[in-house]
């Protein structure tokens, strides 16, 4: 098994008066194929570690890899390509943009690719399909309910086959049936090979995943899966 | 493994935004809009009035000169002696020269109509050499010459043959002209140079002078001279036409008033332009002011922009795109706009409609800059945001 994510003596300061600490050393691998949970209260440190792993950010210490390529040593043209090509992020607040429509925004996943737009567009229409939206295909983001937004957010993340996705709280805008129908979509999808990585408070979500890497205070817990 | 955003995407991903907010994008278009409209419609109209006095002096010609019987020292009405046509045409400078004069005789349709009721048409006597002189042609028949000149014929304006009820002169109308009978040779189109010759009817001077007593003194003598030549002969013409009293002649230049007026227009179009630039102007910064306000509302958008790969590059694009765009849809629309306005005003007062391509042109480049400018700033504030600071302020 390859490393999809490596984490290795990650610390994150953010400047200010006293200057903020959120990360301290922070070490583990997701391997590819993986379905992990990072939980933790709040204040723990998870946002930090989604932005360094989703690459829009980086380590003021240690060194964040995404299939080996250390985030710290890009520039912003390499890091975007990395974004692009080997990262999907799946946001809470889903993030769509709501006058278009649910294939233009699974498909706008492919857009920083260079992938003309109809292929972008079949790959979008495979992927809606794949989270159980095909039907709602034409239908303007701003039409759809709360699960059916978050599946899209999922297909876009997923539309590009990349290395890890990313998802922060997934389920933390939901009511409990979508939010259970979306970690049941999760584990569909990783049971097709897909690495994925859940940033949760809840610990009832992060117990459903095959592994648990627990953060607190900007250290590393306790990890079910650590060995490497 | 590169990120990278097709040129082909970069018109549908600026236009997201235009598109969502659609009476902004109107409003932010209009600002421009009407800085090119008032600009280009500035120039159009400008441009129209100018061509049509342009037109004006071509009909006329530079080298128009008329001699006309001026004011004594008194005040009283001069009269030019009867010498004065010859002399003019023999001025040097001169190439052709035709005497008119005013009859103190009226002219009818026939001798039922009651005196008085002239429909203000007069009689004047011509030299055969008008027609020449003036460029004027004839719709019907023939004009006066040496020998038409002696006997009582006469030659209509176009507006006096349309009140004697004249429509052909093949079966040789009459008409009552000074309690005679005259015969009607021909009907002169419309002359542009010399109105008062549409509701005139012409004759020979033998003729008004055996019948009417006409002593020679001409009225108004029109001269054609030498193009190159014109100013020299225009100042010679006074004492030639009169030597005892050069003071009485007055001597015009029909394009002189008009060049006049091709002057003046041109330096109140200078005025305009300038209130446009300002229109223009306040524009562009209405369109910096919309976009960076929209960069702020759109941070959510910008971060995940950025988190499925854009580089700073491509969100600054994406806006700078917007904000040209914008530029471009006022230019359009204000060229749209002033051509229209020309057109309007262009039609009301008769003018050819007239909008330089240039203008049209130079007014949309002007829009696209503008934009382009205004972009700018809000282009370089979305692509410096933070992605994670965008998202978790969105």
């Amino acid at each position: 098994m390859t490393a999809a994510l490596e984490l290795v003596d990650v610390g994150k300061t953010y400047p200010g008066t006293p200057p903020v600490a959120s990360l301290r050393g922070v070490t583990f691998t997701v391997r590819s194929g993986e379905l992990v949970a990072v939980a933790g209260p709040s204040g723990s440190g998870k946002t930090t570690l989604l932005n360094l792993a989703a690459g829009l950010d980086r380590p003021s210490t240690g060194s964040v890899r995404i299939t080996g390529r250390p985030v710290e040593k890009l520039r912003d043209r390499a890091l975007s390509g990395v974004r692009a090509h080997l990262l999907g992020v799946v946001f809470q607040q889903f993030v769509l943009l709501e006058r278009l429509s649910a294939t233009e925004n699974v498909a706008a996943g492919l857009l920083y690719r260079g992938v003309p737009a109809t292929k972008r567009r079949q790959a979008a229409l495979v992927a809606l399909e794949r989270v159980g939206l095909a039907h709602r295909a034409g239908f303007p983001a701003a039409h759809l309910s709360g699960g059916e937004r978050q599946r899209v957010a999922i297909a876009r993340a997923l539309v590009g086959r990349p290395a890890v996705v990313l998802a922060d709280e997934p389920t933390g805008n939901l009511d409990s049936a979508s939010g259970d129908g979306v970690v049941a979509l999760l584990h569909e999808l990783n049971a097709d090979g897909v690495t994925i990585v859940v940033i949760t408070h809840d610990a009832r979500i992060a117990a459903a995943m095959h592994r648990q890497v627990e953060l607190k205070d900007g250290l590393v817990v306790r990890d079910t899966g650590g060995a490497a | 493994m590169k990120s990278r955003l097709r040129v082909a995407d970069l018109l549908p991903v600026s236009t997201v935004g235009l598109r969502s907010r659609p009476g902004r994008t109107a409003l932010s278009i209009l600002g421009v809009a009407i800085g090119i409209a008032a600009m280009v419609a500035v120039l159009g109209v400008t441009r129209s009035s100018q061509s049509d006095v342009l037109t004006q002096i071509d009909r006329v010609g530079t080298n128009l000169l008329t001699v006309a019987n001026g004011k004594t020292l008194r005040g009283a009405e001069a009269e030019l002696p009867s010498t004065a046509g010859l002399a003019v045409s023999r001025t040097p400078g001169v190439s052709s020269s035709a005497a008119t004069a005013t009859l103190p005789v009226r002219v009818y349709r026939s001798d039922r109509i009651p005196p008085g009721r002239t429909g203000g048409l007069s009689v004047r006597v011509a030299d055969p050499g008008l027609l020449d002189t003036l460029d004027a042609t004839l719709v019907h028949g023939r004009f006066l010459d040496r020998a038409l000149a002696a006997h009582p014929v006469a030659v209509l304006g176009h507006y006096t043959a349309t009140v004697l009820g004249i429509r052909d002169v093949a079966d040789r109308p009459q008409i009552y002209l000074g309690d005679r009978w005259f015969t009607v040779a021909g009907v002169l189109a419309p002359v542009e140079l010399a109105p008062e010759l549409d509701a005139a009817a012409l004759i020979g001077a033998p003729v008004a002078a055996a019948l009417f007593g006409y002593q020679g003194h001409p009225t108004r003598i029109f001269v054609r001279a030498e193009t190159e030549r014109t100013d020299e002969v225009a100042g010679l013409l006074g004492r030639a036409a009169n030597p005892a009293h050069p003071e009485e002649v007055a001597v015009s230049r029909p394009s002189e008033a008009l060049t006049a007026r091709l002057a003046v227009t041109g330096g109140t179009t200078v005025l305009l332009l300038g209130l446009g630039a300002v229109a223009l102007l306040v524009g562009g910064i209405g369109i910096a002011n919309v976009l960076v306000i929209s960069v702020l509302e759109r941070r959510g958008e910008i971060g995940l922009r950025r988190a499925l790969g854009a580089t700073r590059g491509h969100v600054g694009a994406q806006f700078l795109a917007e904000s040209l765009l914008l530029g471009a849809g006022g230019g359009a629309v204000g060229v749209l706009l002033g051509a229209l306005i020309t057109y309007a005003v262009a039609a009301s007062r008769g003018w050819p409609t007239l909008v330089p391509a240039g203008a049209a042109g130079a007014g949309l480049a002007a829009a696209v800059l503008i934009g382009g400018c205004a972009g700018l700033y809000p282009a370089l504030r979305a692509a410096r945001l933070s992605p994670t600071e965008a998202l978790r302020t969105a």
